[in-house]
């Protein structure tokens, strides 16, 4: 919001609340790169780490819930105001099932390591980081795209989320395959096909927080449009 | 500025204003306004003091020619006539197209009175048909049931919003087409307008209303469309939930979302 309201106190609830959306989002996007380190590190601290700052991520959507309702009962926000507010409470649930993916991601490597699994067991979890440093980057990008109201970077978001899929397919192969040739990795295989489900899935919580931006900044609700229509309304 | 307001609506237009410029002596109020009000609607002016909502307002029933140096040009059509240059008397216009005002102004006189005066003017009913019109519009204003039972008393005995629901009681009366308020809660307490609120959505089942509000919030709440005035120009007309949701214009967006000034 580059202009000022008549109400500098209104102004500063705004960007207050914005910048608390940052820092979650933030937050969530530390949770999915710690969970993913404790799974190629095998690493169970990292894991309970990420679980216990799952609290917090929790704890952050319903605090920023809370101030959203006080804003509207107090201001009665309209247009691109009212839109800002919306887009913030869908996408402070996004982020929020972010943190669920990634507390996800950390009790599996949990159930892995006390079930005896170890580096030693041949699995592809370099294949899981790569996908996971997509699906982070993507997050980062939609949440810089919020920042700065920047539709041009969301619609890059929404382009890119095909590399993802793309990605999670080809390893979903090579779980198939690693399945066949090694019948005793077939239980911790099926374990990272969740991981990398889960990783799918943040990806997808990045596309929304996308299209979340383009409403604000555009009053058009682009979910469930095609990429190519959401590039012309973004414009 | 004109040719760019879209004004069209898809609703079957009560009133269309076509060309309104509005002077107060020299003084241009009204710059070349175009606007279709739809019929049995309710559309809600907003816009900064002086911004020309209420002296739009005021054209409708020529309210203006009270004042010999204000002067309307331009077309105000009603049923294809010309308001502005209409031959009939102007208390027919009146009668056809209703007007309450910011405060609330009863008669000095009972509360049937203050209903049966109006009526009276325009036509000769017996007595019972009389009590039967009073008690009709009493009920419509949501007033009735406060004061079935003390008719005969003075009207300025009753609360601010009362007075309000009075002069609108008043104003339906004589079953005019349209009904134009100005300002209409702007005196009143969050109950009493939430009272008076709850009628105009009442009244758009019989009437074409059209608001002046200083209250966005009101009009968003009770409008089906509205108009978004400043300094004398229509800037945007539209549906009230696209214009408080996304307005066409950046000068609208920055009115109702407190960034003016």
């Amino acid at each position: 919001m580059t202009e000022k309201h008549l109400s500098t106190q209104f102004d500063t609830e705004l960007s207050g609340i914005s910048t608390r959306v940052l820092e979650m989002g933030g937050l969530v996007e530390s949770q999915v790169a710690q969970s993913v380190y404790a799974l190629t590190n095998f690493s169970s601290d990292v894991a309970a780490d990420v679980l216990r700052n799952e609290e917090r991520v929790n704890a952050m959507e319903i605090e920023i819930d809370r101030d959203l309702s006080t804003i509207i009962a107090r201001r009665q926000p309209t247009a691109r105001d009212l839109r800002l507010l919306i887009a913030i409470s869908k996408t402070i649930a996004n982020l929020e099932r972010v943190g669920d993916e990634a507390a996800r991601i950390a009790r599996t490597v949990q159930r892995l390591i006390n079930t005896g699994v170890s580096s030693r067991l041949r699995l592809p979890v370099n294949d899981l980081a790569y996908e996971s440093e997509l699906a982070i980057a993507q997050l980062r990008k939609a949440l810089d795209a919020f920042a700065r109201l920047d539709t041009a970077k969301a619609v890059e978001v929404l382009k890119q989320d095909d590399q993802i899929d793309q990605e999670f397919d080809g390893l979903m192969r090579k779980l198939i395959t690693y399945m066949m040739e090694d019948p005793r990795t077939i239980s911790s295989s099926i374990d990272l096909v969740f991981v990398a489900k889960a990783i799918e899935r943040v990806g997808d919580h990045a596309k929304n927080l996308a299209e979340q931006t383009i409403y604000i900044v555009r009053g058009t609700d682009v979910r469930h449009n095609s990429v190519e229509s959401i590039e012309s309304i973004a414009r | 500025m004109d040719t760019k307001v879209d004004t069209s609506v898809t609703e079957r237009p009560k009133l269309a204003v076509r060309g309104l410029n509005f002077y107060y002596g020299a003084f241009h109020a009204l710059k070349h306004i175009n606007l279709d009000i739809p019929e049995k609607k309710v559309t809600a002016f907003i816009g900064p003091s002086g911004c020309g909502k209420s002296t739009l307002l005021r054209t409708f029933n020529r309210m203006f020619e009270l004042y010999p140096e204000q002067r309307a040009e331009g077309e105000i059509m009603i049923d294809g006539e010309n308001i502005l240059t209409s031959k009939q008397d102007v208390s027919l216009i009146r009668a056809k197209i209703g007007m309450v005002f910011q405060k609330p102004t009863p008669f000095p006189m009972s509360i049937y009175d203050n209903i049966a005066f109006g009526v009276r003017l325009f036509e000769t009913l017996p007595r019972v048909e009389m009590d039967e019109r009073v008690e009709w519009a009493l009920k419509k204003a949501a007033l009735w049931n406060e004061v079935r039972d003390k008719l005969n008393q003075s009207g300025s005995g009753l609360s601010g919003g009362q007075q309000q629901r009075l002069c609108i009681a008043r104003g339906i009366a004589i079953k005019p087409e349209v009904l134009l308020l100005d300002e209409p809660c702007s005196a009143l307490d969050p109950i009493s307008t939430g009272k008076i609120e709850e009628l105009i959505h009442e009244l758009k089942n019989d009437y074409t209303v059209v608001i002046v509000t200083h209250n966005m919030q009101q009009a968003a709440r009770c409008s089906d469309y509205t108009a978004y005035m400043y300094l004398g120009d229509l800037i945007e007309f539209g549906p009230t939930s696209e214009l408080f949701m996304k307005p066409k214009k950046k000068d609208t967006e920055d009115y109702i979302t407190g960034r003016f000034g």
